[in-house]
């Protein structure tokens, strides 16, 4: 029994016997080697690169967002519209430039191919188009967020989007078209790869749960984004010409853009959520040493929330003319959709129990997103209550509750999901005193900043409003001190990973001793992943406890 | 390191006649049918994401239509419905061509590859002639909306309490839905007649079977949509007076 957690899935020689063949990093060093590059895993680190650029303008606009609520009058930024400005490009470029491609368009791209043991993506060229479209819509986005500014909000309603702001919404709406474009192609990319490019013997159920996962986002994007862009086409058309198509003085109703926009941005929120649930499936059994529990219900449950997930929409609208019948069942449907999510929170600490867990970072991250997404998922079902949603509705009690799924949910398993393929991706340990240092000032910024925001939303606090009550200063100065440690938390991270790239490659191939494909060749891979096509005869996560003991005392994987 | 298609700058495919070599293989696949089926599939996926797209707008269609039936067919009335009839058969003679033309690609025959395709673009052309003179008549009765539409006197005779915003609407739709659907079809025609060219060419290492399937799984496409807006823009009045 002891041998079963050190034994690798199946034959593949040590990298060490093909000295000739260089690493995808060592490829090739000059510029154009980068932006020409097919190889799914030289994009996934161009992702990496734009959406850390992209991670941090958006954090900045959070900052200030936060500054200026840390005292009840406005005064660090010039007026209200400024404060409008702030937090729509906060929104914008989270949502549309860091969440939706986050683990997908990085960890995605990189780990699909290799999880399943192919070359590459089925559409090198497709996948590298992406990237230069999501160049262009973000580099769009900025200079029209910070250089023009849009006073909307993220979500665009009508008939203040279309016939009142006097702001660059066209632009804006252009961008995030363009984003949309990227993203459904990294989605078809993904499934058609899943379908037609497995390994010999890998079954759909000897499949990763994160590529499961990962087919379930790529359903949702290719299925959703199209509607957003409609809606965001129409906006802008209405906008340009002044005709009616959702103000109601021309005969159109912006009820119908709410549901447009929803009918995608609901589901988008599961493009976020489920790649980072991807990410949970893989490091939870690694570190606690036991085989996934439920697999076969944690893989279904990817899907039916990818399913759930599209019909729920309506929640948004309880306040907004929807008939009353409506929106019981779209709010019996979003009780639904909690089924799913449960189901995989469940399987997740199961397989835990009785477990060796050991606490590196990656599984510091993983526990924060299982104790965090919960607190998220609990609170949207008292928003998808109607009688309660009436009293949580507009305030910050939706902030808290998004942001305990987006941020306490998504950026937590992004960076969990970082931290363990770090190895792989760079070749590079980095230093684990730091890594479990930043995780937990992750952990505590973020519960302080986003907890107070349960409360004010409760007591009645609107959100998107830049003067407050005095009454609420406390708690926001709370919510404000959290942020700034939350901002450490981020910034250490960046910091001990570029450092660790001054170092030669010190990773070995399987520094966590992790079943996975992507494990069994070196770090950094090599060009094309395997040497050898890998042929697969077991299932995903063949961990157990006795193993791990072996391990962790004296032996080695077959390849350090 | 080429992945996916051949280039005719490669010395070994210039200047010859090569349609029964099998096509290059991109070296992300193992075999040429992983890669076709690959191709195909992808095609399929985005042509979903299309019907998403469509559907969009559609469901909007159907939501104002639903509010507002009696403006929307008295709109609907200025449509010139035969016209819209003959551009259906137009279409559809389209998607007749563009099968014989992926019929010939596996049988590779490049001569009926290159005839067919390029019928394939006449038709499409065609299409887009006749909504020219369509569009060019509903400028001239002020029905584009945005460059001078004005509700026709007759119209607002018959029914003097309707939503005029609502009248408009049908119009907006019109000119979104059947506009897309002609982005769609420029594109399209693009798509066909650069196959065309490749194929007469000889630039493909087999006859270009694949690329020419997923050109035609598209084509057919914009001629599926065209077959659900004709009935729905034009045949409303036809369906609302029975
Ligand atoms: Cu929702």
């Amino acid at each position: 029994m002891s041998t079963i957690a050190v034994e690798p899935r199946q034959a593949i020689q040590p990298p060490d016997d093909h000295p000739e063949e260089v690493s995808y990093l060592a490829a090739g060093h000059t510029v154009r080697s980068w932006l020409l590059t097919v190889d799914h895993k030289r994009i996934a680190l161009l992702y990496l690169v734009s959406i850390t650029v992209m991670f941090f303008i958006g954090g900045f606009a959070a900052v200030i967002m936060r500054l200026e609520l840390a005292t009840p009058q406005g005064d660090v930024l010039w007026s209200a519209d400024g404060y409008n400005r702030a937090f729509t490009l906060h929104g914008i470029v989270m949502i549309f430039f860091f969440l939706v491609p986050s683990i997908p368009a990085t960890l995605g791209n990189f780990l699909i191919p290799m999880m399943i043991g192919a070359k590459d993506l089925a559409f090198p060229r497709i996948n590298l188009l992406s990237w230069y479209l999501y160049i262009m819509a973000g580099a769009l986005a900025l200079v029209v967020l910070i250089f023009g500014g849009v006073d909307t909000g993220w979500t665009f309603y009508t008939p203040f989007s279309t016939m009142f702001s006097n702001t660059m919404v066209v632009p804006a709406a252009m961008a995030g078209f363009i984003a949309g474009f990227s993203s459904i192609l990294t989605g078809l990319n993904f499934i058609v790869t899943v379908h037609t490019m497995r390994a010999p013997g890998l079954t759909w159920f000897r499949l990763p749960l994160f590529v499961w996962s990962m087919y379930a986002t790529s359903l949702v994007v290719i299925l959703g984004t199209p509607v957003l862009a409609i809606a965001l086409a129409l906006i802008s058309v209405e906008r340009l010409f002044h005709v009616g198509i959702f103000d109601p003085a021309l005969g159109g109703d912006p009820v119908l853009f709410q549901h447009l926009f929803w009918f995608y941005s609901h589901p988008a929120v599961y493009i976020m959520i489920l790649p980072s649930m991807a990410v949970m499936s893989e490091i939870i059994p690694c570190f606690a040493r036991r085989p996934i529990f439920g697999y076969r219900m944690i893989a279904y449950s990817s899907i039916a929330i990818a399913a759930i997930g599209f019909i729920v929409w309506g929640h948004h609208m309880f306040v907004s003319s929807q008939s009353m019948y409506a929106g019981m069942v779209f709010s019996m449907l979003s009780f639904l959709v909690a089924i799913p999510s449960a189901i995989k929170a469940f399987n997740w600490t199961l397989t835990m129990y009785k477990g060796s867990v050991r606490l590196e970072t990656p599984m510091l991250y993983a526990l924060g997103f299982i104790g965090l997404f919960t607190i998220g998922g609990l609170t949207g079902l008292m928003l998808s209550t109607m009688s309660t949603d009436m009293h949580f509705h507009d305030t910050y009690f939706v902030v808290a509750h998004f942001h305990y799924i987006m941020v306490g949910g998504a950026v937590m398993g992004y960076l969990g999901g970082i931290h363990f393929w770090w190895p792989k991706m760079s070749g590079r340990m980095y230093n684990e005193l730091l890594g479990k240092l930043s995780a937990l000032t992750v952990f505590i910024g973020f519960n302080l900043t986003f907890f107070p925001q349960f409360v004010l939303g409760n007591l009645g606090m609107p959100r998107r409003y830049y003067e407050y009550v005095s009454e609420f200063q406390f708690l926001n100065v709370m919510s404000s001190a959290g942020a700034s440690i939350l901002a450490v938390g981020y910034i250490l991270p960046l910091f001990y990973m570029l450092l660790s790239l001054r170092n030669p490659p010190n990773a070995p191939a399987n520094p966590w001793r992790a079943t996975g494909l992507e494990w069994q060749t070196a770090s950094p891979p090599p060009t094309h992943n395997f040497h050898k096509t890998p042929v697969v005869t077991r299932g995903p996560y063949e961990y157990s406890p006795e193993g791990a003991e072996a391990i962790d005392g004296n032996l080695n994987t077959a390849f350090e | 390191m080429e992945t996916l298609t051949p280039r005719s700058s490669n010395p070994a495919h210039v200047g010859r006649s090569n349609y029964d070599e099998e096509p290059i293989l991109g070296v992300q696949f193992d075999d040429v049918e992983q890669q076709h089926e690959s191709s195909i599939m992808g095609m399929w996926l985005f042509l979903s994401t299309e019907i998403m797209f469509f559907g969009g707008l559609i469901g909007a269609y159907t939501i104002y239509r639903f509010m507002s039936p009696g403006e929307f067919a008295l709109a609907s009335h200025h449509q010139n419905v035969p016209l819209g009839a003959f551009n259906t058969v137009v279409l559809l003679a389209s998607s007749l061509t563009m099968a014989l033309g992926v019929r010939a690609a596996q049988l590779h025959d490049h001569r009926a590859i290159v005839r067919w395709l390029i019928l394939t673009a006449i038709f499409g052309t065609m299409f887009l002639g006749v909504k020219a003179i369509e569009y060019t008549t509903d400028y001239r009765e002020h029905l584009i909306p945005a460059m001078g539409f004005q509700v026709p006197a007759e119209d607002l005779e018959k029914m003097p309490d309707m939503n005029v915003g609502r009248y408009q609407m049908y119009y907006v739709l019109y000119f979104f839905m059947t506009g897309l659907h002609a982005i769609h079809l420029i594109i399209g025609i693009g798509l066909v007649l650069v196959m065309a060219y490749l194929s007469w060419r000889h630039w493909f290492s087999g006859a270009g079977e694949t690329q020419i399937d997923v050109t035609g799984l598209y084509w057919h496409f914009i001629d599926i949509v065209w077959v659900f807006l004709y009935p729905l823009l034009y045949l409303i009045s036809a369906h609302a007076s029975s």
